[in-house]
């Protein structure tokens, strides 16, 4: 457990060192209390919580903005090292290379947490200060921050499977950029293509639903617009949860499973690559 | 295995299809230093890998402190090892200190004693300010420094010397004269091999992936076969060139009033004594490392 703990640490001051912290705070705080006041406009007449507007606005940031910052702040994590000449000396001491991995897994996911916890705090407390209506979308709103995190490490974990695949950092970059395309555009547009396309012929109820969990942010999207009627009567999206019928425990095992598997993966490659 | 710290039996190591090792053959004593000497490419640098475990041989065994090294690849044998890596790259946004101080965690030693590990390569002033900043001579001397954590019994060094100043350069053997005298084994490797003289008990030359020769840098001198060179200024032509029957054979003039003889090792005193008297700048000059290696390149290839 030491090693873990003693790379977590490093990256974790590396993270505050180099305004990793500071910036993905700020940039997510801006974002989230602009959205939270402009967006919350219509909330005067149609007698909705104010937290729920900024929830449904928020959760729509974070699928954007949590899975780049991941990647950005991961892709380079092992090749990166590789090609600076750091690792070497790294895995010459006492450290197996899982726990590297897990090390900076650790140290990445609390870089993250940071941001996602303070950048957003702030904004539901000034929600709930301006508003002052009722406490009932707070466990909403941290389930939200909470899950927001967990997105976060699951497109951490890919970064690392990603650096430990590919043989130089331009590539990595390249590579993690086309994963966030796929997974936050392009996986979501096919979809509702092949929907329209196919008119409810072969892809059924059962088979959206699967296809919908096999995408993390979507993961994402259906613990958060559906985790309350009030949210998910404003997200749109009450027709989807209720069909889709998963129980937020269920979702939340699913985001866990999919941090899990690309960190085993990202494990195995490195353990495989010369360094 | 009494007394050998790595032993290294018909290893071949390759990346890809390109061959690094092949077929080497190596043992290291404990409370030796070694020079592994070679030109860039020769395979220096992955016979340090092998014995580190960051490598595996594709063919052939390693063994180091007992133990091989890729076995467990947190095997607790390598708390024992100091490595320096050929142009070491640091963390550039960790202070002096602090990179000890990471360093020092993961091989569970003390942080306590770092700030006298700092002093003794001459960064006590430096501890607190980022890698980022610090020159080349400085890195390599924390970089040494973390080599040197937990009193080692196996150092690595790979090209340790580079961008260290002369005045460090004598500091840093001197270093390694005392980790030898309590028992540790040491590698250096180098391309400069003049560098190594008075240093090493042996060098072993590699060149393409295999050892050329191996051996104390005096019996190397005997096989290579080549004989010293005794230099000196004579106002005018020596004894021995004006009268002939002389035993010694002819002084080539080198221009300026400078000649120069060679001669087997054995003879050197006779030759110097049949020098005259007014005879001044007298050098012997023994072939250097560099000559030597020249001579087993030429041989090799």
């Amino acid at each position: 457990m030491r090693p873990i703990a003693i790379i977590a640490g490093k990256e974790l001051r590396d993270g505050f060192r180099n305004r990793w912290v500071v910036a993905t705070t700020a940039l997510l705080a801006a974002l989230a209390l602009t959205l939270a006041f402009l967006g919350s406009a219509p909330t005067g007449s149609v007698k909705v919580s104010a937290l729920g507007v900024t929830i449904v606005s928020l959760s729509s940031l974070t699928i954007f903005l949590v899975p780049l910052i991941a990647l950005l702040l991961s892709y380079d994590a092992i090749v990166g090292e590789a090609e600076r000449g750091t690792l070497a000396l790294l895995l010459a001491y006492p450290v197996a290379r899982w726990q590297v991995v897990l090390g900076k897994f650790a140290g990445h996911l609390a870089v993250l947490g940071c941001a996602t916890a303070i950048g957003y705090g702030v904004v539901g407390g000034a929600v709930q200060w301006t508003g002052g209506d009722d406490g009932g979308a707070w466990a909403a709103f941290v389930m939200m921050i909470v899950t927001s995190i967990l997105l976060g490490g699951v497109f951490v974990a890919i970064g690392y499977l990603v650096s430990a695949l590919v043989g130089d950092r331009g590539a990595a970059g390249g590579v993690a950029i086309g994963v966030w395309l796929v997974f936050v555009l392009i996986y979501d547009m096919a979809l509702l293509g092949a929907l329209v396309a196919d008119q409810g012929r072969t892809i059924s109820a059962g088979a959206l639903n699967v296809l919908l969990l096999l995408n993390p942010t979507d993961v994402y999207r259906l613990i958060n617009l559906t985790s309350s009627p009030n949210v998910s009567a404003l997200a749109g999206v009450a027709g989807l949860g209720a069909s889709a019928g998963f129980s937020p425990t269920l979702l939340v095992a699913v985001l866990a499973a999919w941090i899990l598997a690309p960190l085993v993966a990202a494990t195995a490659a490195f353990a495989r690559r010369s360094a | 295995m009494s007394g050998a710290t790595v032993v290294m039996r018909g290893v071949t190591a390759r990346y890809g299809r390109h061959v690094a090792i092949s077929d080497l053959d190596l043992e290291l004593r404990a409370g030796e230093c070694v020079g592994l000497v070679g030109h860039n490419g020769a395979g220096k640098s992955t016979a340090i890998k092998l014995m580190l475990g960051l490598l595996s041989p594709a063919a052939g065994q390693v063994a180091v402190l007992g133990a091989t090294p890729t076995a467990g690849r947190s095997a607790q044998g390598r708390r024992q090892v100091g490595y320096l890596p050929e142009n070491v790259a640091l963390y550039p946004s960790l202070t002096g200190a602090e990179t000890l101080g990471f360093f020092a965690r993961l091989k569970g030693q003390p942080v306590a004693a770092n700030s006298a590990l700092l002093e003794r390569v001459g960064l006590a002033a430096a501890a607190r300010r980022r890698v980022g900043g610090y020159s080349k001579g400085m890195r390599q001397r924390l970089g040494l420094a973390q080599a040197l954590l937990g009193q080692p019994r196996l150092l690595l060094l790979d090209e340790p010397t580079t961008g260290l100043d002369p005045e460090v350069r004598q500091h840093f053997y001197e270093i390694l004269r005392n980790l030898r005298r309590d028992g540790a084994t040491i590698l250096l490797s180098s391309h400069a091999l003049a560098e190594l003289e008075g240093q090493v008990d042996r060098v072993i030359v590699m060149n393409r992936g295999r050892k050329i020769v191996e051996g104390a840098i005096a019996e190397l001198r005997g096989l290579a076969a080549v004989k010293p060179r005794i230099r000196a200024r004579l106002a005018h032509p020596p004894a021995a060139v004006v009268a002939p029957p002389d035993p010694r054979p002819e002084w080539k003039p080198l221009g300026d009033g400078r000649f120069e003889t060679t001669c087997e090792e054995s003879e050197v005193a006779v030759a110097l004594r049949d020098l005259p008297a007014f005879a001044d700048q007298v050098e012997i000059l023994r072939p250097s490392l560099d000559e030597l290696y020249a001579a087993f390149q030429a041989g090799a290839s």
